[in-house]
C-alpha cells in the first residue's frame, strides 16, 4: 500500500478516477473473477446443493420431503456404511504401498543399459490403460474356474479362495488391482525425481564411505522430497476416490463386503433412487476428504513461504 | 428474375411442407440386446411403411443408462414414446403424473379382450397407461443330454423329484444348477418361485406391497426350502463372481445342468448346446397352492409431456395388432400378449406359453414388483443366504428393517 502511494505521488497528478486510484486492489479481483465465477457455479454451488439435499428425502423426481437429520441418523445405524468406511481405510492404508514399491522399481530402473527406455515404458504401461480395463483384466485373472490364477495354482495343489466372490478377500483383490497402475504412476514420479538428484552430492557421500541403505535414506531420499510429496498426494486421492474398480470388479459385492463410500453413494442415488441418503454419504465423504485437503493446503502454504 | 422467384417460392414451400407434413415421432427405448434391437427396428420399419407420413426417430439406450436417463427426459424434454416395464415400475411414474392415460387406445382397439393377461399389469386404478408388446415366462433351461447321462428320465414336477434330480446329477459329477449372482437379480427368480409355490401368489403380492414382515414365519418357510437346495449342493460354487452370462459356460461345458432364467438366454447358447437344451416349469411344492408364475411384461408408454401424442397413439394401436405382435415377440423369443397372435413355433416359447395358460395368476418379477431400494437390499440378502444359509435370521432382520423404513411398521 505504501508503495503504491509513493508511486502515484511521484507521478504528475492526473484526474484520479476511482479505478486509477485503486488499480492495484481491483485488477487482481478482475483477473480472478472469471475463474471464481466458474468455480462457484460448478464446484461450490453443487456442494451447497448436495449438502442441502442430504436433509431431504427425494427420489430424483417429484416432491422433496424435509427430514432434518434423519438421513445421518440412519447412516449411523447402517451396517453397509460402516463396512464401506472401513474398506476406505483399508484402501488408504494399503495404497500407501504404491509410493514405496514405485520408489524401489524406480531405483532399479534408474540405470543406463541398453533398452532401458523400453523397459521403463513397459513398467509405466498399466497407468496408461483405463481403470475399467485394469478392473476387467484382474476380474478375469481372479476368475475361480477359468482364470489364470486358478489355472496356474491348481496343478501345484494350491487352492485359493474365489477372491472376488469371497467376503473376506474381495476388497483386497480390488486393492491389488488398483495398486498395479498406482505403483507405475509413483514409479514415473520417482524416475523424474531421480534425474534431478545431484550426482556430485552422491559422489561426495560415497567418498565419505556412505553406501547401500544409508546412502538411500540419508542422501537420496531427502533430495526426492518433492517427488515423495506428490506421490503421497496422488495416492491418497486415488484411494479416497476409488470407485471405478469397485464398480467394474464387484459392484460392491458380494453383499456389500467390498463397498466403498463413493460407490455406496452412487448405488443409493442411481439404483435405489435415494438422492437424500446418497447426499448424506457424499457429505460425510467430503468431510473426510476435507481433513486431508486442509493438511495438504497447509503444507503447500508453508512450503511456499519457506521458498520465499 | 422470374426463375429466382420460382426458386424462392419452391424453397419456401419445401420448408413449409416439411414442417407441416412430415410428422416426427420420437421414441426412446431400452431394448439394447441384439434380438431386442432387431425386433424394435423391424417394428419401426413396418410402422413407417404403414404410415409413410410419419418419421420415427429412434433413440436406443443401454438398460441401466435408460433407468437413469428416463428420470431426466420424462420431466424435461420428453419423447413421444418410451419402452418400459409394466406393473409397479410403471406405477411409480403414473403416480408422479409423468405418463399419459391411454385407456382410450385400449377401448378403441378392444385390447381388454385381446390382451387379458396383461391388463392388470398395464393398469393403475382402473386406467391403462401402457400397451405391452411382449411378455415372457421364467423357467428351467436344462441340458437333456446331461440329464440322460445322470440317468434321469423325466423332468421334475414336485419338490421331491427336484431334490432327487439334484442328487442324481451330483452323483454323476454334474452341478445341478448354474447361477451368476454378481448382478443379484438372478437370485430373485429363485425367491419369487419358491415363495409363490410355498405360500401362493396372494401372499407374494402382499409381500411385494410391503404388507407382510420379512421376519414372518411364512417367509422363513421359503428360506427353509431354499436352504435344502443350498445344503445339498444344488448351486455352482462362487456364483457371486459371475454375471448371468458368465455363469453360462458351466452349462455349455457340461459342468452344470440347469439354469432358472428367462427366454433371453436362448440366443446366448452356442448352436450345438442349444440343440440339447429343453425347458420345464418350476416344480410344484404344495399342491394346495395355485400355480403362479413370473411373467415380466415389456410395454410402450406415452410420456405426459410428449409433443406428438396423436401419432404415438397410432403407434400403440399398431403395435397391439395380432400380426405385428406375432412378428415382434417371435424375434424376441418371447410371447405376444395379443391372444390372436401366434406364438413362435419352438419348444421354449410354446412351453412357456402353455405354462402361463395354466397359471392362476402372474407377477412381474421381484425387482419390478417391489420398491427399488427394498429390492436391492432383499437381493443382497438372497445372495448372502445362498453363500451363508446360517445367517438367515440377521439377513431377514436387515430386509425387514428396510421394508419398515419404506412401507412403515406393521
Amino acid at each position: 500500500m505504501t508503495d503504491s502511494q509513493t508511486m502515484s505521488d511521484d507521478r504528475p497528478r492526473k484526474t484520479g478516477t476511482f479505478f486509477r486510484r485503486n488499480k492495484l486492489a481491483i485488477m487482481p479481483l478482475v483477473f480472478i473473477a472469471p475463474a471464481f465465477a466458474m468455480f462457484s457455479l460448478f464446484v461450490i454451488w453443487p456442494i451447497i446443493q448436495s449438502v442441502g439435499l442430504s436433509f431431504v428425502e427425494w427420489q430424483g423426481i417429484g416432491p422433496k420431503t424435509w427430514v432434518g437429520l434423519d438421513n445421518y441418523r440412519e447412516l449411523l445405524g447402517d451396517q453397509v456404511f460402516w463396512t464401506s468406511l472401513v474398506n476406505n481405510l483399508y484402501w488408504l492404508a494399503l495404497f500407501l504401498l504404491a509410493p514405496v514399491m514405485g520408489l524401489f522399481i524406480a531405483l532399479f530402473l534408474n540405470q543406463n543399459v541398453f533398452g532401458i527406455r523400453l523397459v521403463k515404458s513397459l513398467f509405466f504401461f498399466p497407468f496408461v490403460v483405463s481403470q475399467i480395463v485394469v478392473g476387467m483384466i484382474f476380474a478375469w485373472f481372479y476368475d475361480p474356474a477359468f482364470g489364470l490364477l486358478a489355472t496356474l495354482l491348481k496343478p501345484l495343489g494350491i487352492g485359493i479362495p474365489a477372491i472376488l466372490a469371497d467376503e473376506n478377500w474381495a476388497t483386497f483383490g480390488i486393492i491389488a488391482a488398483g495398486l498395479w497402475p498406482q505403483t507405475a504412476y509413483c514409479m514415473i514420479l520417482y524416475l523424474t525425481g531421480l534425474n534431478s538428484v545431484n550426482p556430485e552430492v552422491i559422489e561426495a557421500a560415497r567418498l565419505d564411505g556412505a553406501k547401500g541403505w544409508r546412502l538411500l535414506v540419508k542422501i537420496v531420499l531427502p533430495q526426492l522430497r518433492a517427488a515423495t510429496f506428490i506421490a503421497l498426494v496422488v495416492t491418497v486421492i486415488g484411494a479416497l476416490r476409488s470407485f471405478d474398480l469397485v464398480a467394474v470388479m464387484t459392484s460392491g459385492g458380494p453383499y456389500n463386503s467390498s463397498n466403498v463410500l463413493a460407490y455406496y453413494m452412487y448405488d443409493n442415488a442411481i439404483s435405489r433412487y435415494r438422492m437424500g441418503y446418497a447426499s448424506a454419504i457424499a457429505t460425510i465423504l467430503f468431510l473426510i476428504m476435507d481433513v486431508y485437503i486442509a493438511w495438504f493446503l497447509m503444507r503447500l502454504l508453508r512450503n511456499e513461504k519457506g521458498a520465499r | 428474375m422470374k426463375y429466382l422467384k420460382t426458386a424462392v417460392c419452391a424453397a419456401a414451400l419445401t420448408v413449409f411442407a416439411t414442417s407441416v407434413f412430415a410428422r416426427d415421432l420420437v421414441m426412446n427405448a431400452n431394448t439394447s440386446d441384439p434380438a431386442q434391437k432387431q425386433a424394435m427396428e423391424d417394428l419401426i420399419a413396418d410402422f413407417e411403411a404403414a404410415y409413410p407420413e410419419i418419421d420415427v426417430k429412434f433413440n436406443l439406450y443401454d438398460h441401466e443408462a435408460f433407468k437413469v436417463a428416463m428420470r431426466n427426459f420424462l420431466t424435461s424434454d420428453a419423447p413421444d414414446l418410451i419402452t418400459w416395464n409394466a406393473g409397479n415400475r410403471m406405477k411409480v411414474f403414473v403416480e408422479l403424473d409423468l405418463l399419459e392415460d391411454v385407456s382410450d387406445v385400449w377401448a378403441s382397439e378392444g385390447l381388454a379382450e385381446k390382451m387379458p393377461a396383461v391388463l392388470t399389469a398395464s393398469s393403475v386404478d382402473g386406467k391403462q397407461y401402457a400397451v405391452p408388446y411382449a411378455y415372457y415366462a421364467w423357467g428351467f433351461y436344462y441340458r437333456k443330454d446331461l440329464f440322460e447321462k445322470a440317468g434321469i428320465t423325466k423332468t421334475p414336477e414336485t419338490w421331491d423329484e427336484l431334490l432327487e434330480v439334484g442328487a442324481k446329477l451330483n452323483a454323476a459329477g454334474i452341478t445341478p444348477v448354474t447361477i451368476g449372482s454378481k448382478e443379484l437379480w438372478p437370485t430373485a427368480g429363485w425367491f419369487d418361485f419358491l415363495n409363490m409355490r410355498v405360500n401362493g401368489g396372494e401372499f407374494h403380492a402382499q409381500l411385494m406391497d410391503g404388507k407382510v414382515a420379512y421376519t414372518d414365519d411364512r417367509v422363513k418357510a421359503v428360506f427353509q426350502k431354499w436352504g435344502e437346495l443350498v445344503n445339498s449342493d444344488f448351486f455352482i460354487d462362487n456364483h457371486p463372481a459371475y454375471s448371468f452370462q458368465e455363469a453360462l459356460p458351466f452349462m455349455n461345458q457340461g459342468d452344470a445342468a440347469m439354469y432358472l432364467l428367462a427366454p433371453f438366454i436362448v440366443s446366448m447358447f452356442p448352436e450345438d448346446v442349444r440343440a440339447q437344451v429343453e425347458w420345464f416349469p418350476f416344480p410344484i411344492i404344495d399342491p394346495a397352492v395355485g400355480i403362479w408364475e413370473d411373467a415380466p411384461t415389456d410395454a410402450f408408454m406415452i410420456p405426459k409431456n410428449a409433443k406428438n401424442k396423436e401419432d404415438a397413439r397410432l403407434f400403440l394401436a399398431f403395435a397391439a395388432q395380432a400380426d405385428v405382435q406375432t412378428k415382434t415377440a417371435g424375434t424376441l423369443d418371447m410371447l405376444p400378449p395379443n391372444v390372436n397372435a401366434s406364438v413362435k413355433d419352438d419348444r421354449f416359447a410354446q412351453g412357456g406359453f402353455a405354462q402361463l395358460g395354466k397359471a392362476s395368476g402372474i407377477m412381474q418379477f421381484y425387482d419390478r414388483d417391489t420398491d427399488p431400494a427394498l429390492a436391492k437390499v432383499g437381493m443382497e440378502g438372497f445372495q448372502e443366504f445362498m453363500q451363508n444359509p446360517d445367517r438367515l435370521d440377521q439377513i431377514l432382520e436387515r430386509i425387514e428393517a428396510e421394508r419398515a423404513r419404506i412401507y412403515g411398521a406393521l
